[in-house]
Protein backbone atom coordinates (compact mmCIF):
# COMPACT_ATOMS: atom_id res chain seq x y z
CA UNK A 1 0.00 0.00 0.00
CA UNK A 2 1.42 3.39 -1.22
CA UNK A 3 0.58 6.05 0.96
CA UNK A 4 -0.22 9.15 -0.86
CA UNK A 5 -2.01 11.57 1.87
CA UNK A 6 0.38 11.43 4.86
CA UNK A 7 -1.93 14.06 6.81
CA UNK A 8 -5.08 12.20 6.41
CA UNK A 9 -3.64 8.43 6.20
CA UNK A 10 -1.09 8.61 9.19
CA UNK A 11 1.30 9.53 11.88
CA UNK A 12 4.07 7.99 12.50
CA UNK A 13 4.35 6.76 16.33
CA UNK A 14 7.95 8.82 16.59
CA UNK A 15 6.16 12.07 15.32
CA UNK A 16 9.06 12.21 12.74
CA UNK A 17 8.45 13.06 9.10
CA UNK A 18 7.49 10.72 6.78
CA UNK A 19 9.64 10.70 4.45
CA UNK A 20 12.80 8.95 6.26
CA UNK A 21 10.37 6.22 7.99
CA UNK A 22 11.56 2.83 7.11
CA UNK A 23 9.71 1.01 4.24
CA UNK A 24 7.50 -1.26 6.80
CA UNK A 25 5.53 1.77 8.26
CA UNK A 26 4.01 1.80 4.24
CA UNK A 27 2.84 -1.72 5.01
CA UNK A 28 1.80 -0.88 8.39
CA UNK A 29 0.60 2.56 8.54
CA UNK A 30 -0.87 2.88 12.05
CA UNK A 31 -3.34 5.80 11.83
CA UNK A 32 -2.90 7.26 15.24
CA UNK A 33 -5.27 10.26 15.73
CA UNK A 34 -8.39 7.49 14.06
CA UNK A 35 -6.78 4.38 16.69
CA UNK A 36 -7.22 6.99 19.83
CA UNK A 37 -10.36 8.63 17.76
CA UNK A 38 -13.84 7.61 19.94
CA UNK A 39 -16.75 9.72 18.57
CA UNK A 40 -18.89 11.84 20.70
CA UNK A 41 -21.50 9.56 18.58
CA UNK A 42 -19.85 6.07 20.37
CA UNK A 43 -19.84 8.11 23.69
CA UNK A 44 -23.08 8.67 23.46
CA UNK A 45 -24.44 4.59 23.10
CA UNK A 46 -22.02 3.79 25.40
CA UNK A 47 -24.29 6.25 28.03
CA UNK A 48 -27.37 5.02 26.96
CA UNK A 49 -25.97 1.41 27.68
CA UNK A 50 -24.91 2.43 30.87
CA UNK A 51 -28.19 3.77 31.50
CA UNK A 52 -29.94 0.46 30.84
CA UNK A 53 -27.70 -1.32 32.47
CA UNK A 54 -28.46 1.08 35.84
CA UNK A 55 -32.43 -0.08 35.31
CA UNK A 56 -31.31 -4.11 35.21
CA UNK A 57 -29.45 -3.06 38.72
CA UNK A 58 -32.49 -1.43 39.83
CA UNK A 59 -34.48 -4.76 38.62
CA UNK A 60 -32.10 -6.89 40.10
CA UNK A 61 -32.65 -5.29 43.28
CA UNK A 62 -36.26 -5.64 43.49
CA UNK A 63 -36.29 -9.42 42.44
CA UNK A 64 -34.24 -9.52 45.68
CA UNK A 65 -36.42 -8.00 47.12
CA UNK A 66 -39.21 -10.57 46.08
CA UNK A 67 -36.96 -13.52 47.03
CA UNK A 68 -36.12 -12.01 50.53
CA UNK A 69 -39.84 -11.77 51.18
CA UNK A 70 -40.98 -15.03 50.12
CA UNK A 71 -37.77 -16.81 51.87
CA UNK A 72 -39.80 -18.89 55.01
CA UNK A 73 -38.90 -18.02 58.24
CA UNK A 74 -35.92 -19.18 59.98
CA UNK A 75 -36.27 -22.15 62.88
CA UNK A 76 -36.31 -21.16 66.63
CA UNK A 77 -33.07 -21.88 68.34
CA UNK A 78 -32.41 -22.31 71.57
CA UNK A 79 -29.35 -19.90 73.00
CA UNK A 80 -29.79 -20.98 76.47
CA UNK A 81 -30.67 -20.49 79.81
CA UNK A 82 -30.79 -16.98 80.53
CA UNK A 83 -29.53 -17.21 83.96
CA UNK A 84 -26.28 -18.60 82.47
CA UNK A 85 -25.21 -15.10 80.98
CA UNK A 86 -24.32 -12.39 83.57
CA UNK A 87 -25.65 -9.23 83.24
CA UNK A 88 -24.02 -7.36 81.10
CA UNK A 89 -22.37 -10.12 79.74
CA UNK A 90 -22.75 -11.60 76.13
CA UNK A 91 -22.74 -14.45 73.98
CA UNK A 92 -22.02 -15.17 70.38
CA UNK A 93 -24.28 -17.04 68.82
CA UNK A 94 -25.25 -18.47 64.54
CA UNK A 95 -28.11 -17.34 63.42
CA UNK A 96 -30.43 -18.38 61.47
CA UNK A 97 -27.37 -20.72 59.68
CA UNK A 98 -23.72 -21.39 60.20
CA UNK A 99 -21.42 -18.53 58.78
CA UNK A 100 -24.12 -16.05 60.21
CA UNK A 101 -22.46 -14.35 63.26
CA UNK A 102 -25.04 -13.00 66.22
CA UNK A 103 -24.33 -11.26 69.70
CA UNK A 104 -27.10 -11.90 72.68
CA UNK A 105 -26.15 -9.19 75.47
CA UNK A 106 -28.17 -9.16 78.58
CA UNK A 107 -28.48 -5.99 80.02
CA UNK A 108 -30.31 -5.95 83.03
CA UNK A 109 -31.69 -9.28 84.63
CA UNK A 110 -35.04 -9.10 82.44
CA UNK A 111 -33.84 -7.29 79.11
CA UNK A 112 -31.87 -8.89 76.62
CA UNK A 113 -30.75 -7.99 73.42
CA UNK A 114 -29.42 -9.78 70.16
CA UNK A 115 -28.08 -8.48 67.18
CA UNK A 116 -26.11 -9.61 64.03
CA UNK A 117 -22.31 -9.46 64.85
CA UNK A 118 -21.33 -8.29 60.77
CA UNK A 119 -20.90 -3.96 60.99
CA UNK A 120 -22.64 -2.75 58.50
CA UNK A 121 -19.88 -0.72 57.04
CA UNK A 122 -17.59 -3.62 55.99
CA UNK A 123 -19.10 -6.53 58.31
CA UNK A 124 -16.31 -6.76 60.39
CA UNK A 125 -17.54 -8.52 63.64
CA UNK A 126 -18.77 -5.52 66.32
CA UNK A 127 -17.64 -6.18 70.10
CA UNK A 128 -20.47 -5.62 72.64
CA UNK A 129 -19.53 -2.60 75.57
CA UNK A 130 -22.04 -2.70 78.11
CA UNK A 131 -20.88 -0.11 79.84
CA UNK A 132 -20.43 2.29 77.21
CA UNK A 133 -23.64 0.79 76.03
CA UNK A 134 -22.35 0.19 72.80
CA UNK A 135 -21.50 -2.28 70.21
CA UNK A 136 -17.75 -1.20 68.83
CA UNK A 137 -16.46 -2.02 65.51
CA UNK A 138 -12.75 -1.83 65.94
CA UNK A 139 -11.91 -1.65 61.97
CA UNK A 140 -12.92 1.91 61.51
CA UNK A 141 -14.07 3.30 64.76
CA UNK A 142 -17.67 2.96 64.18
CA UNK A 143 -20.14 2.58 67.05
CA UNK A 144 -23.40 1.14 67.06
CA UNK A 145 -26.27 1.38 70.34
CA UNK A 146 -26.19 -1.35 72.29
CA UNK A 147 -29.98 -1.33 72.79
CA UNK A 148 -31.25 -0.85 69.84
CA UNK A 149 -28.68 -1.48 67.43
CA UNK A 150 -28.92 2.00 65.61
CA UNK A 151 -25.43 3.62 63.83
CA UNK A 152 -23.89 5.96 66.51
CA UNK A 153 -20.51 7.05 65.11
CA UNK A 154 -18.27 5.78 62.16
CA UNK A 155 -18.71 5.22 58.58
CA UNK A 156 -21.69 2.43 59.54
CA UNK A 157 -24.99 4.43 58.18
CA UNK A 158 -27.21 1.13 58.58
CA UNK A 159 -28.25 -0.77 62.11
CA UNK A 160 -27.52 -3.66 62.95
CA UNK A 161 -29.89 -6.54 61.90
CA UNK A 162 -32.10 -7.30 65.05
CA UNK A 163 -32.53 -10.54 66.37
CA UNK A 164 -36.05 -11.31 67.88
CA UNK A 165 -35.81 -13.09 70.93
CA UNK A 166 -38.27 -15.16 73.23
CA UNK A 167 -38.14 -16.23 76.87
CA UNK A 168 -40.15 -19.07 77.92
CA UNK A 169 -39.46 -20.80 81.16
CA UNK A 170 -36.15 -19.42 82.06
CA UNK A 171 -34.49 -20.14 78.53
CA UNK A 172 -34.11 -17.89 75.63
CA UNK A 173 -34.92 -18.60 71.98
CA UNK A 174 -34.05 -16.71 68.59
CA UNK A 175 -37.14 -16.77 66.39
CA UNK A 176 -36.09 -14.60 64.27
CA UNK A 177 -35.39 -11.18 62.54
CA UNK A 178 -37.33 -7.64 63.27
CA UNK A 179 -38.26 -5.81 60.73
CA UNK A 180 -36.36 -1.92 59.82
CA UNK A 181 -37.17 0.63 61.91
CA UNK A 182 -38.48 -1.99 64.89
CA UNK B 1 -33.41 19.90 10.02
CA UNK B 2 -34.03 23.40 8.62
CA UNK B 3 -33.87 24.82 11.65
CA UNK B 4 -30.72 23.35 12.50
CA UNK B 5 -28.54 23.39 9.25
CA UNK B 6 -25.51 25.27 10.72
CA UNK B 7 -23.00 23.17 11.83
CA UNK B 8 -22.84 25.33 15.08
CA UNK B 9 -26.11 25.12 15.64
CA UNK B 10 -26.15 21.50 15.28
CA UNK B 11 -23.18 21.61 17.48
CA UNK B 12 -24.51 22.94 20.30
CA UNK B 13 -27.55 20.97 20.18
CA UNK B 14 -25.31 17.58 20.17
CA UNK B 15 -23.40 18.86 23.18
CA UNK B 16 -26.93 19.92 25.09
CA UNK B 17 -27.91 16.77 24.51
CA UNK B 18 -25.13 14.68 25.57
CA UNK B 19 -24.49 17.10 28.87
CA UNK B 20 -27.96 16.30 29.66
CA UNK B 21 -27.63 12.11 29.22
CA UNK B 22 -24.93 12.67 31.48
CA UNK B 23 -26.87 14.20 34.50
CA UNK B 24 -29.21 12.07 33.96
CA UNK B 25 -27.01 8.64 33.91
CA UNK B 26 -25.26 10.45 37.38
CA UNK B 27 -28.76 10.89 38.68
CA UNK B 28 -29.34 6.93 37.78
CA UNK B 29 -25.97 5.88 39.35
CA UNK B 30 -27.44 7.95 42.63
CA UNK B 31 -30.67 6.19 42.24
CA UNK B 32 -28.89 2.69 42.16
CA UNK B 33 -26.28 3.10 45.19
CA UNK B 34 -29.43 4.81 47.51
CA UNK B 35 -31.56 2.05 46.76
CA UNK B 36 -28.84 -0.81 47.04
CA UNK B 37 -28.02 1.06 50.94
CA UNK B 38 -31.68 1.18 51.59
CA UNK B 39 -32.40 -2.66 50.49
CA UNK B 40 -29.21 -3.78 52.63
CA UNK B 41 -30.99 -2.09 55.49
CA UNK B 42 -34.12 -3.87 54.80
CA UNK B 43 -36.49 -1.08 53.60
CA UNK B 44 -38.25 -2.95 50.36
CA UNK B 45 -40.85 -0.46 49.96
CA UNK B 46 -38.49 2.08 48.25
CA UNK B 47 -36.77 -0.91 45.89
CA UNK B 48 -39.76 -0.94 43.36
CA UNK B 49 -40.67 3.33 42.83
CA UNK B 50 -37.13 3.50 42.59
CA UNK B 51 -36.86 0.83 39.70
CA UNK B 52 -39.47 2.35 38.00
CA UNK B 53 -37.78 6.10 38.36
CA UNK B 54 -35.10 4.90 36.91
CA UNK B 55 -36.52 2.79 34.03
CA UNK B 56 -38.60 6.79 33.56
CA UNK B 57 -34.92 7.97 33.13
CA UNK B 58 -34.23 5.38 31.13
CA UNK B 59 -37.07 6.18 28.63
CA UNK B 60 -35.85 10.02 28.61
CA UNK B 61 -32.44 9.25 27.85
CA UNK B 62 -33.33 7.12 24.89
CA UNK B 63 -35.41 9.30 23.59
CA UNK B 64 -32.90 12.23 23.62
CA UNK B 65 -29.94 9.64 21.62
CA UNK B 66 -33.00 8.59 19.37
CA UNK B 67 -33.19 12.40 18.18
CA UNK B 68 -29.25 12.29 18.54
CA UNK B 69 -28.40 9.86 16.67
CA UNK B 70 -31.63 10.17 13.97
CA UNK B 71 -32.03 13.80 13.52
CA UNK B 72 -29.25 15.42 14.65
CA UNK B 73 -26.46 13.14 13.50
CA UNK B 74 -27.33 12.88 9.79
Amino acid sequence: MKIDDHDHVTIPPNGKAHEPQPAWREEFPIDWPKDEFRSRRDFTKMLGLTSLAFVAGQVWIGVLSIMRKSRSAPARMDLGLLDELPIGGAKRFEFPSPGHPCLIVRLEKDSVVAFGQKCTHLSCPVIPNAELGKFLCPCHHGSFDIKTGRPLAGPPRRPLPKIELEIKDGRVYAVGFAEAGA
Amino acid sequence: MKGLSTLHQRNSMVLAIVCIVLCLVVMQLWLLTATMEAFLGGEDFIVWPAAAASLALFGLNFGLLHFYLRTLSC
